[in-house]
């Protein structure tokens, strides 16, 4: 299995599924910001709407993050964590709980991570009547999660499910911005901390993201290295892709 | 069926063929579906779509947008997004019309239009996909342009045609990429008609009634794809709004 990604929120939510699978799958970076992901070669061969993640599983390609995670809760139901429930109605909620996700939370949880962390990374300037106009939209959504986990411990119900992982990684990018304002949206809200937290710990996150953070803070120097450190196992080149393969501890 | 058993089956049948209202108002009590929402919404629609290709009978109930019955306390209690249509099965309230369209389609899939393709994960996983580019490809350009086009005029606002140029010059990438696709596929996830095409509907429906209308018609493949999909009896049904809403007994 090979996992064509970047460094968006949507490609750590795709690697958090892969690892809560405990899946073996080989990484082949792809610089999105650089437009590799844009190549005549990868529209024609990976995703013709020209973005990452892609999923190959033998003869399956496989984008967008949501198809990508379904498959795999699907697919593979009998290894790792359970990411769907059985029942019809409690999926169904679920599902609610995902289209929230895309239609009410990432319009303006994406536009904070496009002002605040891609649009500086290209040397471009932030909008941020943008920003506070999103800030203020993201608190009144917030407000219905927060009433939400203070009923249920997860969004779909007792357990953790596909609803939840799509939430943590634009979570994840919001609290590591400079803006008080943006983190205050999460830390003012104590159950909707109290569920972040809880998954920040979960062993397959934390994989998911000490690879991905050590791209993150070599991205912030606005550079990637010839070579990570020998111990990473790791060769990453601007303008080639990077193949990481990572085991299943 | 043994002869033995037929023949109060066919009384049954015969009854019911009779009284039409009767049979729909016992299957409505059966199953209890209650779907709030307005007829002239594309995302209530997406749902009287499945509801039709299904044969399912549903208590329809209006929720009035224009007097902003749908950001009040009682509607909020049904949905706390304050957004149309929210579909009631016994205790389960659900929003959003696609994961409405969805459960339905999952829930009564040996009934009606087959509309997953459940032959293997990898079938589902490339309809699920298509799914997904409706939502985040397809939906947020050709919503606005519905948005702009069709629904401000309504409310007696102006159309700002920049935002239209701005919108269709990017859903005119994304339905070059779908010319392609119906090229190698009679629609856009397999060879059938399933809730990937079906969820494209409502504003497609829409935009044939302004100029972007000639986005679809200039490719072929898109123009007999749409031509096809907007054709469904069941889709016609579901736009109906005395067919779909306002004729059904028991509206408010």
């Amino acid at each position: 299995m090979k996992l064509h990604c970047g460094l968006t929120a949507e490609n750590l939510a795709a690697k958090f599924g892969l690892h809560e699978k405990g899946l073996d799958f080989e990484v082949v970076f792809v610089d999105w910001v650089a437009g590799e992901s844009k190549t005549k070669a990868f529209l024609a061969n990976f995703n013709p709407f020209g973005q990452v993640p892609v999923l190959e599983d033998g003869d399956l390609k496989l984008f967008e993050s949501k198809a990508i995670t379904r498959y795999l809760a699907e697919q593979y139901r009998d290894v790792g964590t359970d990411l769907l429930p059985n029942d019809p109605k409690e999926r169904a909620i679920m599902s609610m709980w995902m289209e929230i996700n895309t239609n009410q939370f990432h319009p303006f949880a994406s536009t904070l991570i496009r002002e605040l962390i891609i649009k500086p990374y290209q040397g471009l300037a932030t909008d941020f009547t943008s920003v506070q106009e999103s800030e203020m939209k993201l608190s009144e959504v917030l407000n219905i999660y927060e009433a939400r986990l203070g009923e249920f411990p997860y969004l779909a119900g007792e357990s953790f499910s596909l609803a939840d992982l799509h939430h943590l990684p634009p979570i994840h990018y919001m609290l590591r911005m400079e803006e008080e304002g943006v983190k205050d949206l999460i830390y003012s809200r104590p159950n909707i901390t109290a569920w972040v937290e809880k998954m920040k710990s979960r062993p397959a996150w934390l994989k998911t993201v000490v690879k991905g953070d050590h791209i993150f803070e070599l991205t912030k120097q606005r550079r990637l290295p010839i070579q990570f450190d020998a111990s990473c196992h790791e060769l990453t080149s601007v303008a080639q892709t990077t193949t990481m393969v990572t085991g299943n501890n | 069926m043994s002869n033995t058993n037929s023949l109060p089956m066919d009384c049954l049948k015969m009854v019911f063929n009779l009284f039409p209202n009767w049979k729909r108002a016992t299957e409505v009590k059966k199953l209890g579906y209650k779907l709030h929402g307005n007829p002239f919404s594309t995302n209530t629609r997406r749902v009287l779509a499945v509801l039709f290709e299904k044969g399912l009978s549903y208590e329809p109930i209006t929720v009035d947008l224009k007097a902003g019955e749908h950001k009040k306390d009682s509607f909020l209690s049904l949905n706390p997004f304050g957004q149309v249509p929210v579909l009631e099965d016994g205790n389960l309230k659900l929003s959003e019309s696609r994961a409405i369209t969805q459960y339905i389609a999952y829930v009564h899939s040996s009934r009606g239009t087959q509309l997953l393709n459940l032959q293997s994960h990898e079938t589902m996983a490339i309809l699920t996909m298509w799914m997904e580019i409706e939502a985040h490809q397809f939906d947020p350009f050709a919503s606005k342009l519905t948005w702009e086009q069709v629904i401000k005029p309504i409310f007696g606002l102006e159309t700002d045609h920049m935002v239209v140029k701005e919108n269709e010059a990017c859903l005119e990438k994304v339905l070059d990429v779908y010319e392609k696709r119906l090229g190698e596929s009679r629609f856009l996830a397999c060879n059938t008609f399933t809730l990937a095409d079906l969820h494209h509907l409502p504003n497609i429906q829409f935009l044939l009634d302004t100029p972007t209308k000639r986005l679809f018609e200039n490719r072929p493949k898109v123009r007999n794809w749409v031509h096809e999909i907007t054709s469904r009896e069941a889709w016609k049904m579901a736009c109906d709004q005395e067919e779909s809403w306002f004729g059904k007994s028991g509206n408010k």
